[in-house]
């Protein structure tokens, strides 16, 4: 269990103690003077700037004149000896404990002292040691895992390879790395174990890819092998840029042996990577510690506060206002009280040496301070201890919370930060990741058409479809011993089909099994290991093999299959590779019979263009299956294929490889070529896989949208595959209005696209939104004009317009645009414009906002958003460790902010409506009684109910109910998402309920001090004695002070659990027990000047009229505040309120049938091509370069080796330039899309182009009379059409 | 209700982790524990402010407070109260209904018997001013009869005031006798000795000396006697307030100082009696407890009801209060007041709490009555309203 501890007035941070190799944490600085931009500030260069650097290979004395950055980290703040001064420094720092020290040095004059100084000394000094305590702690784990980091072993070169400690490491150094270790720094490959320098990596903690990245090393390089002696004498000089946060830009050039050579990323391992598949290679450090691009990555720490923080802090400001305005009425008055009468009372009550000087006027200035240190307790010490100790309770609860816990991962629930717990309650923007957030990141084979029978679904013995669960009986792969068992799949009929030797299943999965560029592994025999370069691919191989057509391995010039157990050699004549253009892949085959095959897989409407008309019967079966399979979310590809004439084959060959020579317009004409072969194909069937949506994410989409939260997936993700997945998780649907699509390239491309979605949004919404009238009315509230846009609209911006809209001229336009639609997604969205989507909607639209995500690419926006949420459990800690909160799965988000959330804001705004109402009583009755007592600063109670009240008799009441406290259960804050409202338009706390706080507690003081008054002037006791001494008057009035603010509490709590019946009526029981104790004969004759107030307690209480006057008095106060609440709920209900008594009357009634709310899913689209794929691993395959097997030991290649070989420059390069394409195709289906949105309008538009005129100057009229204009214009409308 | 529908699930998916977990020594998971206080399913009572509730509450207030305010109005009135200044309606002292009297002897007016003396006053002087107020009681006193003394704009709340005396010295401590605390100032030391009882509260002691006396029909004047003891709250008298060790006051106290004001020192306060003498003087004792407010009274006397007497306390007839006049207050507009009054179970004449109960119980009650109304008019028509799913 992590140390959770109260801190004050600042966003805490929270020890990382689980650092994986995680050199990159979030840092805690000193608020105020954190640094905003990099860790350049701390590192040791920051005395230089350094524009460009010098590395010369194993030249120490050469790289020292630099003053590079070692490996060495530090990340804690300090040493034993610089902790208390550092520390105290920092703490006061803080506003509130610096509030407190000048309130304690006030308290230590003696002039002015009006409370002795225990009374603020004993709670400081509380806080502070608190405080101290946890920093303390904090810091020791992160020097922990400091040297743990730092004590990390990595072979250095050093003349002979040596073992060092991390830390030693330094620039120019060579170390060697093996499989499977970290990366040290960040290094420049120079050779690799694998053939052409070639290695891989995976950077899953560094931008969240799990796919496996390849570095290859420079030639010259690389063939320096693992000969330690030639890497000895490496003496080459890079020069590069300075240390930057760029994760995928790197220049710079190697100087060696009178050459220069340039340098990219892709010759560079990154700190945080982990090598894969790669027995061992050497690299240079280029930049080491501090300075490596992830640490530079890690050194932006926001601090992230809370808008009720902020809130907090304005009002502690204004009620110091408030407190300096007391002070100055006051002052004023015993200034004229001093003249007027005190001058002359000096008979009994000569004037102070100070005043002597018939200065009533510096008497005065001197009550002034007096009054400011007894009123302080307006803004007590305790107010920020009690919150942070709330806060940290809400995090308990989420940690605790058995229903966000993961069983299968045996993951909880954990709040990383304590202290942003209510801004939960607030959260209107989601900003989500897709892979591993929305998904699971698994691909599962799960239908199949073939031949125009589906495969995939169950049905019971009646022939009703069965929904497929975890019971289903899985079909039973053991005839095949090469199958893998964590394949599930439930339709028997299949394996029946393929037991039967029917031939179009089995040419279907042998299609499957050869048609890809999937390598396999096989480290035992049978045990088989895929590494597929998409999920998808791996998915159908998988399938394939299950079913008996098992991809053993391959060579670049043969394929082997075990089908059905024997062994089937392929000779693998050319891959044609896949393309966004193309969005298909072909290979072509010669099976042992001498029989040369074409199998492609593709989008479907690709491969349907290139069917043999024969096929048409199968194609509209086929078909009409993919509609089904898409309709419920699935990712669809056809497959097909086409047996060759071995004639026209080699002719064909012989112009592919003239083609694949030449040197200009080489694509082109390959295209065309492959597009020559590709026809008359015979169509086999399609496969669906699924791409698994992590459970209940479309439910809890649907949910958060009722909940008026606006969801926007930011994925790295190709536009095809997040709309697949927007479609499966109902967050684009076919009855949306329209689906906009930008993908413009360039900024006024994407202006004229955002503009005319927008105006066609504004435009279209006023005519047609009527349509729907219940929808009307939901929406008919809202005075936004923003939300009366009724229709429904998505909008999806690709990653190359999204460069240009978050320009700062067009991301307004951005902004309007997508605040209109229902959906927002953004496709091909770099970690960086994660972040700066964030950024723009924080900070243009005042609203809370939420990111969550799994991978490290969605650090810089969990980092940015108000609230971080982290996936645990998936590969990768990074997004965990940068987050506020992490769990397991998507949906319980849905529980973290409808219950966690809401009832932590609740909870907190009802703590703090609270508890400044019981300040405002409890001190104000010392401004009241100073215009009885002559403005001197007399307080009216005991200082030690002074001290003791907010700290002993009203804190742990509070507490309970900030802890406890619910409003309505979980299950109606599930059943009911409206109940989230009222926390996103801050309803609950804000300027205008801290105005009526005030007004309450500012009147409760009022009545406290003058109801006593009224009864005791003339009072008297039972037995003759006076009543209205002072001591009896505080005893009185303290008593009933206790009294009223626990029935107050009472009234304000809704929900009574035995620990606020414990802590109510205890606190009770301890007021009059100190209350009693402190006034004993014992303890006064023990300190007789400290406790002064002996026995008025027991002679005071033991007086009927005293009790008396106590209950007048509570009741003058409680009373009108329970009129006005009843009167409040019973005249205007809120949402709250109705299902309150719902559950109250539900409870009498006990548990009604609950009507489950299931979402469908409802898209009968079609889904696209998603096929997360890479071009150019065809090329890789049959160049073998990524072969173990070397191209020359795997036997004659007679014509396809070599064009690879010869390209083999290009290829890597080709791979690399078309990752950062993005596909096209997307503007023309916008452009589509506008077109028929124009018709759509001339059409309405021609018949209430009137109606559209009023409309415009309506636009700024309420949105109740722009709603009764659009019903207006509807009828205008329609009775136009029907006219 | 979706995600109870899953986690119901989930909770049905997990029994087997649940009774791995429960099993003794087995391998520990994080599994939350499934109790109800971290669950937050803690079993509560969730009272709601209905009209079933409120409305009956106001009722039921207004319905005990009316009670209340009549009976405290009736008693306080049975007390009855009699105020009247002496300077200004000097003819009017016959108190017929009153069973308190109040008289201002501070003798601002011309007309007022202590006129010279509050003119002529002067600190220290040898010879006391004395002067006499007359006054008649129409109807008897019948019980104890408790007489205070009165002051108007006398601010014993003020903080300078309040704090300057010295509680260990009060105390009896010997050490803070010879050494009071700095909060006496001005009035710690007096000519290089301490002040006993140090400070400004002790130093204003009210010195007024008040007499009583029945004027029979005859012309003779009856002294009433006075009980000078029990004025004083019980922990006061025996816990807070102790003389120094010693058996001799004299000699306990040598070597301090009396207060400037005082005209005698601490033990020659009632010299008569070493019960009421020194520290634990009660005149003394009541004045060291100080006011909460500006005008204030403190018990001076009790006339005790004679035993086995039928005769009224104070029967009707002429009155003369013979004051020796020490004290002044018109330097600062004070007021001075002789009360005699008398007291039932909730003590002195109060009319505040009787009307105020009155006040309050009759106002709940409307409040109950118009909150019903608005509940049936306008309440009824929100509680069918639908909840929006």
């Amino acid at each position: 269990m992590r140390l959770h501890l109260p801190n004050f007035l600042y966003r805490g941070i929270p020890v990382h103690r689980l650092q994986l190799h995680g050199q990159c944490r979030r840092k805690t600085l000193g608020y105020g003077r954190r640094s905003p931009d990099t860790m350049a500030s701390w590192s040791n260069s920051d005395i230089h700037i350094e524009e460009e650097r010098h590395v010369r290979a194993n030249d120490r004395n050469y790289n020292d004149k630099f003053f590079y950055a070692d490996n060495h980290i530090k990340t804690s703040k300090y040493n034993v000896f610089t902790f208390l001064p550092i520390n105290l420094f920092e703490q006061f720092q803080r506003v509130a404990n610096a509030y407190f020290l000048v309130l304690l040095i006030l308290q230590l004059i003696p002039e002015i002292s009006s409370l002795p100084w225990v009374t603020t000394t004993v709670p400081l000094v509380m806080v502070l040691v608190i405080t101290a305590v946890k920093d303390a702690t904090d810091d020791y784990f992160r020097y922990k895992s400091d040297q743990q980091v730092n004590n990390r072993q990595s072979q250095v070169l050093r003349g002979v390879l040596q073992n060092e400690k991390w830390m030693n490491v330094r620039v120019g150094d060579i170390i060697k790395l093996e499989n499977n270790q970290f990366v040290a720094a960040d290094i420049l490959l120079l050779s690799s174990s694998e053939p052409y320098g070639l290695c891989y990596i995976e950077t899953a903690e560094l931008d969240g890819e799990t796919n496996l990245k390849v570095r290859q090393a420079l030639t010259v390089t690389s063939e320096l092998g693992a000969d330690i002696l030639k890497l000895a004498e490496f003496n080459g000089e890079v020069i590069c840029e300075a240390p930057n946060n760029k994760l995928d830009k790197f220049k710079g050039t190697l100087y060696w042996r009178g050459s220069k050579f340039p340098l990219d990323n892709e010759k560079m391992l990154l700190r945080g990577c982990v090598l894969r598949n790669t027995d061992w290679c050497f690299g240079m450090v280029i930049f080491a510690g501090l300075q490596t691009k992830l640490m530079q990555n890690c050194g932006r720490t926001t601090l992230k506060r809370t808008s009720i923080d902020k809130l907090m802090n304005t009002l502690v400001l204004w009620i110091f206002g408030f407190l300096v305005c007391m002070g100055v009425i006051l002052a004023i008055g015993n200034t004229i009280w001093e003249q007027e009468v005190g001058r002359s009372f000096q008979v009994y009550l000569p004037w102070e040496r100070p005043v002597s000087n018939n200065n009533a006027v510096f008497s005065g200035f001197l009550t002034f301070w007096s009054y400011i240190i007894i009123l302080n307790t307006v803004v007590p010490i305790s107010l920020y201890v009690s919150v942070e100790v709330i806060r940290l309770g809400h995090s308990y609860f989420i940690n605790w919370d058995g229903k966000m816990y993961y069983g299968q991962k045996d993951t909880p629930a954990e709040a990383r930060t304590t202290t942003l717990n209510e801004e939960l309650g607030q959260v209107e923007f989601i900003f989500s990741d897709k892979t591993g957030t929305l998904t699971q990141n698994i691909m599962v084979f799960n239908k199949c058409s073939i031949n125009g029978n589906t495969y995939g679904d169950v049905y019971d013995e009646f022939g009703h479809k069965v929904e497929v669960s975890e019971r289903t009986a899985c079909v039973d792969f053991s005839f095949n011993p090469l199958s893998d068992r964590k394949f599930t799949f439930h339709d028997s009929s299949l394996v029946e089909a393929i037991k039967m030797e029917e031939p179009s299943v089995q040419e279907f999965f042998r299609l499957l099994a050869l048609c890809h560029t999937v390598m396999s592994e096989e480290k035992n025999e049978g045990d088989l290991l895929y590494q597929a370069q998409s999920p998808d691919e791996g998915a159908l191989v998988s399938a394939a093999r299950n079913f008996g057509f098992v991809f053993r391995s391959r060579t670049p010039e043969t394929i082997t299959l075990y089908e059905m157990g024997t062994a089937v050699t392929y000779q693998l004549l050319a891959i044609l590779d896949f393309n966004n253009v193309r969005k298909r892949m072909s290979v072509i085959v010669r099976n042992p019979a001498g029989q040369t095959k074409l199998y492609c897989k593709g989008a479907d409407t690709i491969i349907f263009d290139r069917l043999d008309p024969s096929n048409e019967d199968l194609m509209d079966t086929t078909s009409e299956h993919l509609n089904e399979f898409a309709g419920e979310g699935l990712r669809t590809l056809a497959l097909a294929y086409k047996v060759l004439d071995r004639d026209f084959f080699e002719e064909w060959m012989t112009r592919l490889l003239l083609a694949s020579t030449v040197m200009e317009n080489r694509e082109q004409r390959l295209a065309d070529l492959y597009e020559e072969i590709e026809t008359g194909l015979l169509l086999l069937g399609a496969t669906a896989v699924e791409d698994k949506l992590q459970e209940g994410v479309p439910e809890t989409i649907a949910c958060l949208t009722l909940a008026n939260i606006k969801i926007w997936v930011l994925t790295g993700d190709k536009l095809e595959t997040a709309m697949n997945i927007g479609y499966s998780c109902n967050m684009l649907r076919d009855d949306m209005n329209e689906v906009f699509i930008i993908s413009g390239h360039t900024a006024a491309e994407v202006q004229q696209q955002l503009r005319s979605a927008r105006e066609h949004i504004l435009g279209l919404s006023r005519v047609s939104n009527t349509a729907d009238e219940e929808k009307t009315e939901m929406f008919s509230n809202d005075s936004v004009f923003e939300e009366t846009i009724i229709a429904e609209y998505a909008l999806i911006v690709n990653g190359h317009s999204l460069a240009h809209a978050l320009e700062p001229e067009l991301e307004q336009v951005l902004l309007e645009t997508a605040c209109l639609c229902k959906t927002v997604i953004c496709c091909r969205v770099t970690p960086m414009q994660k972040a700066q989507v964030v950024e723009l909607v924080k900070t243009n639209k005042m609203a809370v906002t939420l990111a969550i995500g799994d991978g490290a690419n969605d650090v810089s926006m969990i980092r940015t958003a108000h609230i971080g949420v982290g996936i645990s459990g998936q590969e990768g800690m990074q997004a965990v460790l940068a987050s506020d909160y992490s769990f397991a799965q998507f949906r319980y988000l849905q529980r973290l902010l409808l219950v966690h959330g809401r009832w932590s804001y609740f909870r907190m705004c009802n703590f703090l409506f609270y508890f400044f109402y019981k300040n405002f009583a409890f001190t104000l009755v010392h401004f009241w009684f100073g215009f009885f007592c002559g403005f001197s600063a007399q307080t009216v109670y005991d200082q030690w109910f002074i001290t003791l009240f907010n700290i002993v008799y009203t804190s742990l009441p509070v507490l309970a109910m900030g802890l406890f406290d619910q409003d309505v259960n979980e299950a109606n804050s599930h059943r009911y998402p409206g109940l989230y409202r009222p926390g996103q338009l801050n309803l609950l706390f804000n300027k205008r309920q801290f105005f009526l706080c005030t007004l309450q507690g500012i009147v409760t003081s009022f009545l406290l001090f003058f109801v006593p008054y009224g009864a005791f002037s003339l009072g008297v006791r039972a037995d003759g004695l006076h009543l209205s001494d002072q001591q009896s008057f505080a005893v009185t009035i303290a008593t009933s002070l206790v009294i009223v603010v626990s029935v107050q509490i009472g009234l304000d709590t809704y929900y009574w659990t035995a620990v606020n019946h414990l802590f109510v009526w205890g606190s009770l029981a301890v007021y009059f027990a100190i209350l009693l104790a402190m006034q004993s004969d014992g303890l006064f004759s023990i300190f007789p000047s400290q406790f002064p107030y002996i026995g008025t307690a027991r002679s005071c209480l033991a007086q009927w009229s005293v009790w008396l006057v106590i209950l007048l008095t509570t009741a003058v106060c409680v009373l009108p505040g329970m009129a006005v609440r009843f009167l409040k709920t019973d005249l205007y209900p809120t949402l709250t309120d109705k299902v309150r008594r719902l559950q109250k009357a539900s409870r009498k009634q006990g548990p009604r049938e609950q009507n489950l709310r299931r979402v469908r899913r409802t898209s009968s689209r079609r889904s696209g091509y998603a096929f997360s794929h890479q071009q150019g691993y065809g090329e890789l395959i049959t160049s073998g370069k990524n072969m173990k097997v070397s191209p020359s030991t795997a036997g004659p290649s007679p014509c396809l080796s070599s064009p690879g070989v010869r390209n083999s420059r290009h290829f890597l390069e080709n791979t690399m330039q078309r990752k950062e394409e993005t596909p096209e195709e997307a503007s023309g289906t916008w452009e589509v899309r506008a077109r028929t949105q124009q018709t759509l309008e001339s059409n309405v538009g021609s018949h209430s182009n009137g109606t559209q005129q009023t409309l415009d100057s309506n636009r700024s009229s309420n949105s109740n009379e722009t709603q009764q204009t659009l019903m207006d214009s509807r009828s205008d409308a329609n009775g136009a059409i029907q006219t | 209700m979706m995600a109870s529908s899953y986690n119901a699930k989930e909770e049905d998916g997990n029994p087997s982790s649940a009774t791995v977990h429960g099993g003794a020594g087995t391998v520990k998971n994080k599994k939350p524990d499934n109790t109800a206080f971290k669950q937050q399913r803690l079993p509560a009572w969730q009272p709601i402010l209905t009209a079933g509730t409120v409305l009956p509450a106001f009722f039921v207030i207004g319905l005990i407070f009316i009670p209340i305010g009549i009976g405290l109005f009736v008693t306080s009135n049975n007390i009855k109260e009699f105020e009247a200044c002496l300077y200004s309606v000097y003819s009017k002292y016959s108190f017929s209904s009153l069973s308190t009297l109040q008289i201002d002897y501070t003798g601002v007016d011309l007309s007022s018997p202590c006129f010279n003396c509050s003119q002529n006053y002067i600190w220290n002087s040898t010879t006391p001013c004395t002067c006499s107020v007359p006054f008649s009681l129409d109807q008897p006193f019948e019980s104890n009869v408790f007489m205070y003394y009165g002051l108007s704009n006398f601010y014993q709340n003020h903080r300078r005031y309040v704090k300057s005396r010295d509680d260990s010295q009060l105390n009896g401590d010997l050490s803070s006798l010879k050494n009071p605390s700095k909060e006496c100032e001005p009035y710690r030391t007096s000519e290089n000795k301490p002040i006993a009882p140090c400070g400004a509260i002790a130093n204003s002691l009210f010195n007024d000396t008040l007499d009583l006396y029945y004027i029979d029909p005859n012309g003779s004047r009856t002294a009433i006697p006075l009980v000078k003891k029990g004025i004083a709250w019980w922990t006061d008298k025996h816990v807070k307030f102790r003389n120094p060790a010693g058996n001799n006051l004299t000699v306990v106290f040598q070597g301090t100082s009396k207060p400037v004001n005082w005209r005698k020192p601490v033990y020659e306060l009632d010299p008569s009696d070493s019960d009421n003498n020194g520290f634990i003087n009660e005149d003394f004792i009541v004045w060291m407890r100080t006011a909460a407010l500006p005008t204030f009274r403190k018990l001076y006397r009790i006339i005790q009801k004679k035993p086995n007497n039928m005769s009224p306390t104070l029967p009707r007839g002429q009155y003369i209060l013979d004051v020796t006049y020490n004290y002044p207050v018109r330097s600062f507009e004070g007021r001075k007041r002789m009360i005699l009054s008398t007291i039932s179970w909730m003590g002195g004449k109060n009319p505040f709490l009787g009307i105020a109960y009155i006040t309050v119980g009759s106002v709940c009650f409307f409040l109950g009555i118009v909150l019903l109304i608005i509940h049936h008019k306008y309440g009824n028509r929100n509680n069918n309203a639908d909840i929006p799913n």
